[in-house]
Formats: structure tokens, sequence, C-alpha cells
């Protein structure tokens, strides 16, 4: 008996907990584009999760916000800006492109330029070297 | 008095450990036989010890030994045994017990193997070793005590992170820390090579197996870190680009561009230095992963809990390790020969773009993770980096390199003429065709990214069946060494069409049902049919039933729950899946609504599986690599 | 012999950075509405839902905004800094946000902890918490005569906050 209503108990806390949560429509377009903009942005409570995935309750709140917004006819970027004032930048999944974020972006290919360059410079070091550089065991 | 059995044990641990690295170095130097006779005995020693003080915390643990700070503030009276048993990793004191408990676990494993090899070569090894054990050791005893005892202890303990209660959880950190911590001996192979002078294809041959079977550990490791995040974490995702996940990540991509560049070492004795410098690099890795994990640098869901003082320590005991073994690598490492020459269209230039490719991912993803913490350190703000960036850098990366597998096996070494290769490369195009229109024909049609993943799954394939049949004639002579890698390769087929196929067709819905309620999702109909309230060994749920049925036959049952675990009360959603070679079917329960209904998460994800067997499938190439019976002699014998 | 040195030198460089990391924290999500304009509001009173609070009424004052709820453990915790600071700084006014909280609970919970506020605005939707960027209660913001938004603070106010952090930009500010 105790035991049930301990259950029932924690039921009804979920529940209360759940006051805030937001109830998905049954229209497959508009939920499908409120998670595809919430995949772009980032759960500033549980940082690690975009606000698709983040169970947190404010999460739960900016899916509603995003909701309300798409049915009003807002579009993506003005939603995303929507956003960006109130959270900063950090809101954003995908770091914007602009000056400090440049070496973020082109880092990986730069890398690979200098990579690629070197290794070629190194084939063409090693074909003009004489055969007595070479040897395949070395004691230094 | 267990804990303090255990305590003692630690520090009687670093003491020998002090002392066997001392008499190592020392005689090593001076080879002096006597002192360098201690190494084996020593590390015998360090490992009995280490193995005490992990069993007293485990006996702690499983007699509920609230008194101990660690068992009270990871178990609890109702917990399992098993997960009891997998607490003794679940927080960070402990982790740190199981990888020193690894580390000489590998020393032990070195000192037995090496009976072939040079005395002095085998004295730095372990010496080495031995000075990492004891800079683990002293981080514990300093900082991260295990043994700190809790008086008067509580009655009752904070329970194990209901998330760790998870099978996934019992082998994840062992498969993880064996890998990390492997590595360190490709790392010791290293400095014992730059500190003698000597490094010749006898070198690459003993280091090669004990990174293989490093590297099949941390594949393990990993999948099964993914495999677990899906289960248990309840929206089907797998991977996040979690700061903690690439520091996994990121010594894996070096593991296996060094186990490239060894076969190059091995064969042809050409990048010798280049392969000096992955050995430092993998294990430098690890250490900087366990650095970001526990020193509060990067936020993460994974992160241990933090504390500057520790931070501290790690990062000063980084600098020593990485930084002396990079100054000894910039003293040494310009006086290694050459190798053998090569052309520029052969085995041994494929595997130098593949080991570019490997470096640069690992730079990009070190880039990535670390970028957040350089802009704020330059005072230039905040910004977030995520799987956006992820996963547009690492697509970039990786398709050329998977170009370069399906057709890298096949080129000939030192010298190889393109007008034969193209030759060669029949069955990796055909193959390639024929997954793509497979695709096409199944899925329908798909992004450019799509078909790039499902061609270059089958042109991977396409090339293991190539090189296979190549040798149709003299198939007797085939080594295991050969066999593990064509299984290898195909591993990583199976996981690129996994990923390829998942992100492509997956589903999902997100809804509100009533009990009855019924959804339809790629082809399959699922039917909410109630939610009844159960209880647990240590928590209480909802578990919800759905019958998911397909063109009226019925398919199965699911079983999503929503627990509550009693100690640490935070809603935990266990997903239900049913899984198949085909696809797996995802249920997942989100909010109990005031009006009785349950938001559900409904998601259909094909092959997915795949992702994980391929990694399975690579790590066994891996492990039948390792075996092979080259080095199977006793390492050191030509 | 310098090319084989380039390895130790990218490695001291990030070493540098990893230390410096070691002195920031970074959950911290700053506030873009810094040096902004306060975002507008007119908002219904706890005690009073028929009486309606608007920012224009507090241009020319100092004013904090404290985001509050009753079931927030912190927020309780900080609560006595409050009442304190309702003292210590009479020229500057308190404006409370009952954030995604019930009337009932939150008027009860003033009455047992004592109200600083000159008024306390009711949000139970928590529409105004996400026009400040509200992520973790109980947060402070200062803002200036003008109406813009000059500090902020995440997480419960402590007598070291107050004193070296809150104190001085009210000073700077003429309160």
């Amino acid at each position: 008996m105790k035991r049930t209503l301990l259950l029932c108990a924690w039921l009804v806390a979920l529940a209360a907990a759940a006051q805030t949560v937001p109830v998905p429509s049954n229209d497959a377009a508009l939920d499908a584009h409120v998670q595809a903009l919430a995949a772009q942005l980032r759960c500033v409570v549980c940082q690690n999760e975009s606000v698709a995935d983040s169970q947190a309750p404010l999460a739960a709140d900016l899916r509603e916000q995003i909701r309300r917004q798409l049915r009003e006819g807002r579009s993506d970027e003005q939603i995303r800006s929507y956003m960006t004032e109130r959270y900063g930048d950090f809101v954003l999944y995908e770091p914007p492109l602009s000056n400090r974020t440049l070496m973020l972006w082109f880092g990986p290919a730069l890398m690979l330029a200098i990579g690629g360059v070197a290794l070629l410079r190194l084939l063409r070091v090693r074909k003009r070297l004489p055969d007595e550089a070479f040897d395949p065991d070395s004691t230094f | 008095m267990i804990p303090t059995l255990g305590h003692g044990a630690l520090m009687l641990a670093l003491l020998i450990a002090l002392a066997q690295a001392a008499l190592g170095l020392a005689g090593a130097a001076r080879a002096n036989e006597r002192w360098m006779a201690w190494m084996r005995p020593l590390t015998a020693t360090q490992a009995l010890l280490v193995l005490m003080a992990f069993v007293a915390l485990a006996t702690s643990f499983v007699r509920h030994d609230f008194s101990v700070y660690y068992v009270a503030a990871h178990s609890n009276s109702h917990l399992p045994l098993a997960y009891r048993l997998a607490a003794v990793w679940g927080g960070h004191e402990g982790s740190l017990l199981l990888w020193v408990l690894m580390l000489v676990g590998w020393m032990l494993a070195v000192a037995w193997r090496s009976r072939g090899l040079p005395l002095v070569f085998v004295a730095r090894v372990l010496a080495v070793m031995s000075l990492l054990s004891a800079g683990f050791v002293l981080f514990m005893l300093a900082t991260s005590n295990p043994f700190e005892r809790l008086l008067p202890p509580v009655r009752e303990g904070s329970d194990l992170n209901p998330l760790l209660q998870d099978p996934g959880m019992v082998l994840h950190p062992p498969m993880l820390y064996m890998g990390y911590v492997g590595f360190s001996v490709a790392f010791s192979f290293a400095l014992a090579a730059l500190m003698g002078g000597k490094l010749d294809a006898a070198w690459a041959r003993w280091t090669r197996p004990w990174t293989i079977a490093a590297w099949v550990f941390l594949t393990l490791g990993i999948a099964l870190g993914s495999a677990w995040a899906y289960n248990e974490l309840g929206w089907g995702g797998w991977w996040f680009w979690d700061p903690v996940e690439n520091a996994s990540f990121m010594p894996w991509l070096a593991g296996t561009a060094l186990v490239h560049s060894l076969a190059v070492s091995e064969k042809r004795g050409a990048f010798k230095a280049w392969t000096l410098l992955l050995a430092l690099l993998a294990f430098s890795l690890s250490l900087l992963g366990t650095f970001l994990v526990r020193s509060g640098v990067l936020s993460s869901v994974h992160a241990f809990a933090t504390d500057p003082k520790r931070g501290l320590f790690i990062l000063v005991f980084l600098a020593l390790v990485i930084g002396g073994s990079l100054a000894l690598y910039a003293v040494r490492a310009g006086a290694v020969g050459l190798g053998q020459r090569f052309g520029n269209l052969s085995r041994e230039s494929a595997l130098l773009l593949n080991n570019l490719l490997l470096v640069v991912a690992t730079g990009s993803v070190l880039l990535g993770t670390l970028y957040p913490l350089f802009l704020d350190a330059l005072g230039l703000g905040k910004v977030s980096v995520g799987p956006p960036y992820f996963d547009s850098v690492f697509r970039w990366l990786m398709a050329p390199l998977l170009l370069l597998l399906g057709a890298g096996p096949l080129l000939r070494w030192k010298d190889d003429a393109f007008s034969t290769l193209v030759r060669r490369l029949r069955w990796p195009m055909a193959s390639g065709l024929l997954v793509l229109a497979s695709a096409w024909l199944f899925g329908g049609a798909a992004s450019a990214w799509s078909c790039t993943g499902y061609a270059l799954a089958g042109w991977v394939l396409g090339g293991v069946i190539e090189d296979l049949l190549s040798w149709r004639a003299n198939w007797r002579q085939l080594t295991r060494a050969q066999w593990g890698m064509w299984l290898a390769h195909t591993g990583v087929a199976a996981f690129v069409l996994g990923v390829t196929t998942v992100q492509t067709h997956e589903s999902s819905r997100d809804l509100r049902m009533q009990a009855g309620d019924t959804v339809a999702l790629a082809g399959y109909d699922f039917r909410f049919v109630d939610a009844a309230a159960i209880a647990g060994p240590n928590y209480a749920a909802a578990r919800g039933r759905v019958e998911v049925s397909r063109a009226g036959q019925p398919v199965t049952t699911l079983w999503p729950e929503k627990r509550v675990y009693r100690v640490q009360r935070n809603p935990m959603t266990e997903a239900a899946i049913d899984s198949n070679p085909v696809r797996d079917l995802y249920v997942s329960l989100g909010e109990l609504l005031p009006d009785g209904s349950w938001t559900v998460r409904v998601q259909h994800k094909p092959l997915v599986i795949w992702i994980w067997l391929g990694c399975l499938i690579m790590a066994l190439g891996g492990a039948l690599a390792a075996s092979d019976r080259r080095y199977q002699r006793r390492q050191g014998r030509p | 012999m310098t090319r084989w040195l380039i390895p130790l030198v990218l490695f001291g460089a990030l070493l540098v950075f990893l230390a410096r990391g070691l002195n920031l924290d970074p959950r911290e999500v700053p506030s873009p509405l810094i040096d902004r304009p306060a975002p507008a509001f007119a908002m219904p009173t706890l005690a009073d839902p028929a009486r309606v609070v608007r920012r224009e009424e507090l241009l020319g004052k100092v004013w904090l905004l404290n985001v509050w709820a009753s079931w927030c453990g912190p927020c309780r915790t900080e609560h006595p800094q409050w009442l304190k600071l309702a003292q210590r700084q009479p020229a500057v006014t308190l404006i409370g946000l009952n954030y995604k909280d019930e009337r009932d609970a939150a008027t009860a919970w003033l009455q047992d902890l004592g109200n600083p506020y000159t008024d306390s605005l009711f949000d139970p939707q928590g529409q105004l918490g996400l026009d400040y960027g509200v992520y973790g209660v109980p947060e402070t913001f200062v803002v200036d005569r003008d109406g813009i938004v000059r500090f902020k603070h995440v997480g419960p106010l402590t007598h070291a906050v107050v004193r070296e952090q809150i104190e001085p930009v009210l000073k700077r500010l003429g309160a």
C-alpha cells in the first residue's frame, strides 16, 4: 500500500514538473520544422545538447517559442536572431563565420595545405638524394 | 581496516614505482645488469600492490562501507552488485585507480613478453612506464584519494548516477582505459629508442602488436560508449562531438595513423622519425584527454567533478611528460635514418597521405574542441562549437581518406604505375556503383553527401575484394596480418554504410499519445496501449506498452520507461529498442501530461546497428593482425 | 634541428592556453544585453494582478532586476542578501521577476522570507525571462537611469558578489 502511494507520489511529481512542457501538435510538418530549427540552437542549460534534444525546461520553452513564431510566419533567420539577441552567439550550435571564427573554419583546410606542401617537398627532396643517403637501419 | 590497507598499498606502490624508474634509467645508462635485473620483479610488485588497492576499494563497495567517502558518494545499499562493482570506476578517484591498474597490467604484459628484447631497451621502457604510474599514483594520493574516510560514516550512500546504471557502464570505461593506457607502451618504446639511439625495423616490429592491441581496445571502448549513449540517453543519438567523446577520438585517430605508419617503418624502414612522433603523440593525446575531462576547462555532460587543484596537477604532469618527451625528440630525432626509397605513386606515399589526412583530422577535432577556450582565454568572448562544425569538417577529410582506403592496399610497395593501378581498381569501382545503385533502389533519391557515402562504402569493400582475389593463387601464404587488415577495412565499410543510411533515411515522430492511439512511421504502426507504474530495485518507473505491427502483422511489443531513482531523483528515460540487422525501432517516453496522455518519440533507424557492428569488425581485424605469427616469435629474434 | 622543435613549440603554446583555461568558467554564458537597452515590458505585479508596471516608469532610477521563484533553492539561499541590499541601498529600486511560478506559492514565499522588492513582476510563462536571456534562476541585472543594462550576475548573490561586484557598479551609476 505504502509503495503504491510512493509510486503515485512520484508520478504526480513528474506530472507537476511537466506543467511547463509544451504539447507537441499533431502537425508533422510543423513539428519537423521546429525540430530542425531547434537542432541549430544550443541548450544553454544542458550545454552539450541542442535545444531539439535537451530535456531541460528552458529547452522546452524555447521549442514552444520557436513553434509560436513559426506559426506567426517568422523566417528561420528572424527566429535565430531572436535567440542570439537574448542569449548571444553562444546559443548558435554552428558558430557563425566572423573575424574571430576565421581560424576555426579555415583551420582544417590550412592544416591540410601546410601538410600537403610539406609532403610534396619531402618527396621532392628525397628524390634528389643519392642512394647512399638511404639506409634501412640506423644507430645514432 | 580494508580501506587503510588499500591506501597503504598505494603509498607503497608509489615508492616502488619511483625506485623502479630510477634503477631502470640509471641501470640502462650505465649498462648495469644488476640494477636492470630489478625491472621485472619490481613490475610484478607494483602490479600486486595496485591490484590490492583496487580490490580493497571494490570490497568496500561490495560491503557497503560508507565510511569511505568515495563509496558513500557513489553507492547505495539498494544498488545491485554488478553496479556496485562498476561504481568503483564511476567517479574521478576510482577511475584513476582503474587507470593505474590498467597501466601496471600493460607493464606486466610487456615485462612478460619481452624476453627476447635487449635488456637495456626493456629497462628503459619499464622505467618510463613506472614514471607514468608514479605520476598517477601521486596524483591520487595528493588530490584524489579514493580511500578518504567519511567519519562518522553516513547511514546511506548517495547512489550511483542513474545514467551509469547500465551494462554498458560495466564494460565501456575498462575497455576505453585499456586503450588509452595501452598507447603508453608505444610511447615508452619510442622514448626508449630515442634514449638508446637504436631505431631499426626490429623496433617497429616490436612496437606494432602492442599498438594494435591498444587500438583494438580503444575502438571497442569508443564503440561501447556510443552504443551505451544510444541505449541509455533516450533520444536516439549516438555521437555528439562532446568534448569528452572528442578526447577519446583524438588518440584513436592518431593511433590509427600510428598503426599504418608502423607498417611502413617495419617493412621499408621509412617514416621512422614521423612514426616516433606519432607514438609520442598518441599517448600525449590520451593524457590531454585526461586533463580535459577532469580539470573543468571544458563543459561536458561527461566531465567528472572538477577541482582547479586537480587540473593544475595534471597540467604540470602533462607539461613534464609531453614537454619532456618532445624535447628529447627535438634533440634526437634528426639523426634517424631515411629508410628505403619509394616512388611518388606507391604504397608508402599512399600511407603517407593516409597519415596526413588522419593527423589533420586529429588537429581539426582538437581545434574545434578547444576553440571556445582559445577565444575565451584571449578575451574574445564566447562561442560554441558543436556537431554542425565537426560533421562538416570531418566529412571533407574522411571522403578522400576512404578513397585512399580502397585503393591504397592495392598499390605496390616502392613503386607503382598508374596504368596498371587502374586495372586493379575494377572491383572498387564496380562495388561502389553497385552499392550506390542499391541505395537508390531501396531508399530513393538522396543528397550528394549520401551518394558519396554509399559509393565510398562500396569502394572500400571492393578494394578488399580485389585484394583478396589477387591472392587466390597464393592464398596459403596469406598471413593473419593481411586477413586482419581486410577484416578491419571491411569493418570501416560497414560503419560508413551504417552511418550514411541512418543519416539519410532515419525518421521520427514526436507527439502526444493517449492510451489506444496509434502512429504510423516508415511502414510500421505503433500503438500506445497504456502506461503502468512499476518498481525496480532502486527506482520507481512508469512503463509504457507499445505494440508495433506492420501491415497488420504484429512485429514486437516495446516497453519504454520513465524512471525516477529513489535517491538521486533525476527522471531517466529508458528507451525501448527493437533491433535487427536491417533497422532499429526506437520508442521513448517524454512527459506525462496533465490530461493523462504521454509525449512519445517514435523513431525508425535503418541499418543503425552496422555502426557498432562495423566497429566490432574493425576491432576483430585488429586483434587478428596483432596475433600474427610474425609477432609471436619471441620478440627480438630476427 | 629547428624543424624538430616544432612539436615542442606548438605544445608549449597549447599549454599556455590550457593554463589560462583553468581560471575560466566554460559554462558561463555572457549576456548580450550588457550596454544595451533593457527589454521593454508591461507586466502585472505579483501582489496586485490589476496593476501593471512598465519599464518606462523606471527611467531616471537605477534599478535591479532579480529573477526568482518559490521552487528555486538557491533563491532562498540568496534572499537574505536582498533584504540587506534593500536596507543598504535605499536609493536603488529593487524589482523582482517572479519566473514561471504560481501566484499563491510565490506570495507565501515572500511572506515567509520577507519582501525586499518594490514590486515583483509576475511572469508565469517565462516570456519576459526569455526576453532577458534568463537561463538559470536566480539571476540579477543592474540597469541604469537611461534604461541600459550595465551588469548581469547569474547564480545566487553572496556577500562577496554584492560587495565586490554589485555595489561598485551601483556607485558608478550614481546610486
